[in-house]
């Protein structure tokens, strides 16, 4: 078998892990990384959220094999930045978390959708982060965070 | 006011968002056995014999547990006040399987891929039996769900399980029929509401370990710490002092995590292994072997006056709580109690029902907890009733309302499983609450629709809704705070956040009375070892009932403190004054940091420290109006939920932008079981919609406006103001939703949820009616 690396929060790593298993348990068990969280396990609610070449997938679906060479940034790396400082700001001032079990995914979600559109409409913004779902705010105090981060972040995206 | 009624940020929504190790599942030991559950893939069916003889061999297994070896003592799961309102009509693990996906067995093994095998190799012979599954043929049914005889009901709650009655009750102030005999004008009708799943983002999880002093300590993501930790000693006989319970953050409860779920069988584990052990329900779990919510048939019949007074309410409620009677009785209790005094001014009034058994997965306590299924009752044939007076909606409810200052004989009749609490109402801005709604929604612009093409309406609807604060003379919560060198306090509370944001809004009452920042009031909770007693978060209670407690304690140290300055000062107490910096009087001070450390390393040394605890003596009720506009195609059916304005009178928000996201956050679980949600079963009793991509939630999506406002409102008996906010939120969309659709195209949807295909068939057969 051979050993699959790759690039987790700006570090190459290699493990010699089955390549068939969940990134989101290689992470959260091998790594103890807790920020991803697993929700339903089949890729519908997007609490295990990473960001993949800086594109956001979700961790419980994807096999250690595909992310061989390639770069992985968990929350708890992206936490460290800039973008990441403005759209805590913007989710705190907002009231955008409550338990916070979808905010890490969340934030992953904000951000790749503002690294795409950093000017995104309401629209847009719903759309956008249709993929991660939170059954405690209904919504409305998420997007009004992402508004904020992108107004008061300008020039980051 | 300093701190309450302001927007400050949670104590903990930081190290949250950065992935800090927090729930959980997040504190399991590296080592934790992996405990998994055979489930049952039958309705109802007796274990004729269970061979697990091949999961015992599999290398890897440390323990099987089948019904054989596990203590037969009924319980319930429920986790309520004591002795609970709930029937003991549940074991670990029995003979009998109830519904598909009860337990058969558990399995403990050191990987989850060994626990699955082992579930896979255990060959379990049923004799499948006849289900219950349609659950208005329930009551006398031949087929009973509990025959077992050593069951029982804790005190008198019309428990008679031979003919599958989980709980009975009724209720009638004067004579009802009569008086609707008597109405000019008087509307029948029933309604049905579906088994709502809860959908918590964080799946039912339970950790255990035996610690150094030989404890069992279990980490809960559990609503009912104590409850938990209570339950666990009587049903398994270990000593309470045995064990200690631990909830950290919690991914969501709603209701859900009012029970135990996993903890039965890890402390099983851990207990006869020394090992520590791990159950972190799977989703389809969680859809299918946790709880839902009621569902419920409510027949309804209002009778009215020609000028629009409201004489009579009579309503019957059939309520299935599946396969266990868990929540049975007090959510059905709900449904009349938090719904019907909304109309107090009637001169008869009738409430009763049953509550069945059935094959079904349990129902269990859900936010609304009965009043969402009995307000889509209400407020649509309150609605049906307007349009048969032809008197406009709004006007008739302000005309028979609940006001500032009135009772309704129901809340002394009804309470949750005993007699009610008789109360006035000295906070009821639900008038303020209506005409703000109807402002901001454009009512007089939209009622009842608006053309937009040839196929599309724009409709408005609305409901008024009531919830209650805790559960008088029965749920307690306390609180202790001390002052530490420096003049920083903890705060240590067993109130239960779940992520309602219950530290912060603690932590600010207590700030508040110490006249002190909110960073210095360190908040922790729910740990049965190290905080005092709360019955948890449920019942709208944690806020008015444990904030109330964190006010007393506060105030207490405030004066301790005092006591120790004037000390110092050399003066009588009332002669000092506190800013919450410096003590004063006339001519000297001294500062809080000084007399804090002065009391911890230097002089006259001792630990300053209160604790105190609130039971209520009365449940004031938040009040809502809700106004809802849809767009709708008349072809179709489909329809868009435009906008949601809420217009709330929960006392003082303590925190707004916390109480804005309770009521947002409920108003969309509220839209999602009236417009999303669908639970369905096959004719042999399989939920359908089991999985997230089945069950739709409502999305970002789904959700365009949603506008949320507080009327101006203080009730005395509440901590600087407060009453609940918890579960109002959800009460008012599914009504607010049904008489906007028959607004919209004259429809009157009776079912949850309103999907497009039963707007088409009502369309179907008004259009035949018609011709």
């Amino acid at each position: 078998m051979k050993a699959i690396e790759f690039t987790l929060n700006d570090e190459l790593v290699t493990v010699d892990l089955q390549p068939h298993m969940r990134l989101l348990d290689v992470l959260r068990e091998h790594f103890l990384l807790t920020g991803p969280k697993e929700g339903c396990g089949e890729g519908e609610c997007g609490a295990c959220a990473v960001l993949l070449d800086g594109h956001i997938v979700n961790s419980c679906l994807l096999p250690l094999a595909n992310v061989h060479k390639r770069h992985v940034t968990t929350i708890e790396h992206f936490s460290r930045s800039k973008r990441y400082q403005v759209i805590e700001e913007a989710m705190i001032y907002e009231g955008g978390v409550q338990c916070g079990i979808c905010t890490p995914g969340m934030v992953i979600a904000i951000e790749s959708l503002l690294n795409k559109d950093p000017n995104p409409s309401d629209a847009a913004i719903r759309i956008g982060l249709s993929g991660n779902l939170c059954r405690c705010t209904g919504y409305n105090m998420i997007v009004k965070a992402v508004k904020r981060a992108a107004s008061k972040g300008e020039g980051l995206w | 006011m300093k701190t309450v009624k302001h927007t400050v940020p949670s104590v903990d929504g930081k190290g949250i968002m950065m992935g800090r190790k927090a729930f959980t599942d997040d504190f399991a030991e590296a080592d934790s056995l992996v405990v998994k559950v055979l489930r049952s893939p039958h309705a109802f069916a007796r274990i004729r014999a269970i061979d697990v003889s091949k999961a015992r061999a599999l290398e890897g297994v440390e323990m099987v547990i089948t019904h054989h070896d596990v203590p037969r003592k009924p319980f319930t799961r429920a986790g309520q006040g004591y002795p609970e309102p709930s029937p003991h009509d549940k074991f670990i693990l029995d003979e009998y399987v109830r519904y598909v996906g009860d337990e058969v067995c558990a399995v403990a093994a050191v990987d989850e891929k060994t626990a699955n095998a082992a579930l896979k190799s255990i060959e379990v012979d049923y004799e499948v039996l006849d289900p219950v599954l349609a659950f208005e043929d329930a009551i006398d049914n031949d087929c009973v769900v509990h025959p077992e005889e050593d069951i029982h009901e804790m005190f008198p709650i019309g428990f008679e399980p031979k003919r599958n009655l989980a709980a009975a009750y009724q209720m009638e102030v004067a004579d009802v029929e009569a008086v609707l005999k008597e109405s000019d004008v008087v509307v029948k009708h029933s309604f049905y509401t579906q088994a709502q799943a809860h959908v918590m983002m964080e799946p039912h999880t339970v950790n255990a370990r035996i610690d150094y002093q030989n404890r069992l300590v279990l980490y809960s993501s559990t609503q009912t710490p104590f409850h938990v930790r209570r339950i666990l000693s009587q049903t398994l006989d270990v000593p309470m002092q045995k064990i200690r319970v631990i909830k950290p953050r919690v991914g969501g409860g709603f209701g859900g995590k009012q029970a135990l779920h996993g903890e039965m069988f890890v402390s099983l584990v851990t207990l006869k292994t020394g090992k520590p052990a791990k159950m972190v329900f799977t989703r389809k779990e969680v859809f299918e072997s946790s709880y839902t919510r009621h569902p419920m048939r409510i027949d309804i019949a209002l009778g009215a006056n020609k000028d629009g007074t409201l004489k009579a309410i009579d309503c019957y409620a059939l309520s299935d709580t599946g396969a266990y009677g868990e929540h049975a009785l007090t959510v059905f209790m709900v449904a009349g109690s938090k719904v019907l005094p909304l109309y107090n001014k009637v001169d008869a009034v009738r409430f009763h029902g049953h509550v069945v058994y059935t094959n079904h997965t349990p129902a269990g306590a859900y936010r609304g907890y009965g009043a969402i299924q009995g307000n889509f009752a209400l407020e649509s044939a309150i609605d049906m009733l307007c349009e048969k007076l032809n008197i406009d909606p709004l006007a008739f409810r302000r005309k028979n309302m609940i006001a500032e200052g009135e009772t309704s004989p129901i809340f002394e009749i009804m309470g949750e499983g005993t007699e009610g609490t008789a109360m006035n109402m000295e906070t009821c801005k639900l008038d303020e609450c209506l005409m703000r709604g109807k402002a901001l929604i454009g009512w007089d612009d939209k009622y009842p629709r608006v053309k937009v093409d040839e196929d599309r309406y724009r409709a408005v609807g609305m409901a008024i809704a009531m919830q209650g604060s805790g559960i008088p003379y029965i749920d307690m919560g306390s609180a202790s705070i001390k002052l530490n060198d420096d003049g920083f306090y903890n705060l240590t509370v067993g109130a239960t956040d779940i992520g309602q944001g219950s530290d912060t809004i603690l932590a600010q009452i207590a700030a508040e009375a110490l006249d002190a920042p909110v960073e210095k009031v360190i908040v922790y909770s729910s740990d049965t070892d190290l905080t005092p007693f709360d019955v948890g978060a449920y019942a709208s209670s944690t806020t008015y009932v444990s904030g109330n407690a964190v006010l007393r304690a506060a105030q207490s140290l405030r004066e301790k403190m005092i006591e120790e300055a004037a000390k110092v000062l050399n003066v009588s107490k009332t002669s000092v004054a506190f800013d919450g910096k410096t003590f004063s009087t006339a001519d000297n001070s001294i500062s809080l940091v000084d007399l804090s450390n002065r009391l911890t390393y230097n002089d006259d040394q001792k630990q300053l420290a209160a604790t105190d605890s609130y039971v209520g003596h009365k449940s004031p009720p938040p009040f809502m109006a809700g106004f809802v506009e849809i767009e709708i195609d008349q072809e179709t059916g489909e329809y868009d939920i435009l906008d949601y304005v809420s217009v709330v009178d929960c006392g003082v928000p303590v925190n707004p932008a916390l109480a804005r996201g309770q009521v947002e956050g409920g108003i969309v679980q509220g839209l999602g079981m009236a417009v999303f949600e669908k639970s369905a079963h096959t004719k042999k009793g399989r939920l359908i919609h089991n999985d997230m991509l089945t069950y739709k939630i409502p999305t970002s999506f789904d959700i365009k406006s949603l506008r949320t406002e507080f009327t101006e409102s203080y009730e005395k008996s509440g901590p600087y103001g407060a009453k609940s906010v918890g579960e109002i939120g959800i009460d008012t969309p599914p009504a607010a939703v049904a008489n906007a659709v028959y607004n919209a195209l004259g429809v009157r949807i009776n079912t949850l949820p309103i999907t497009p295909e039963r707007i088409v068939h009502a369309l179907h057969t008004l259009n035949k009616e018609e011709k």
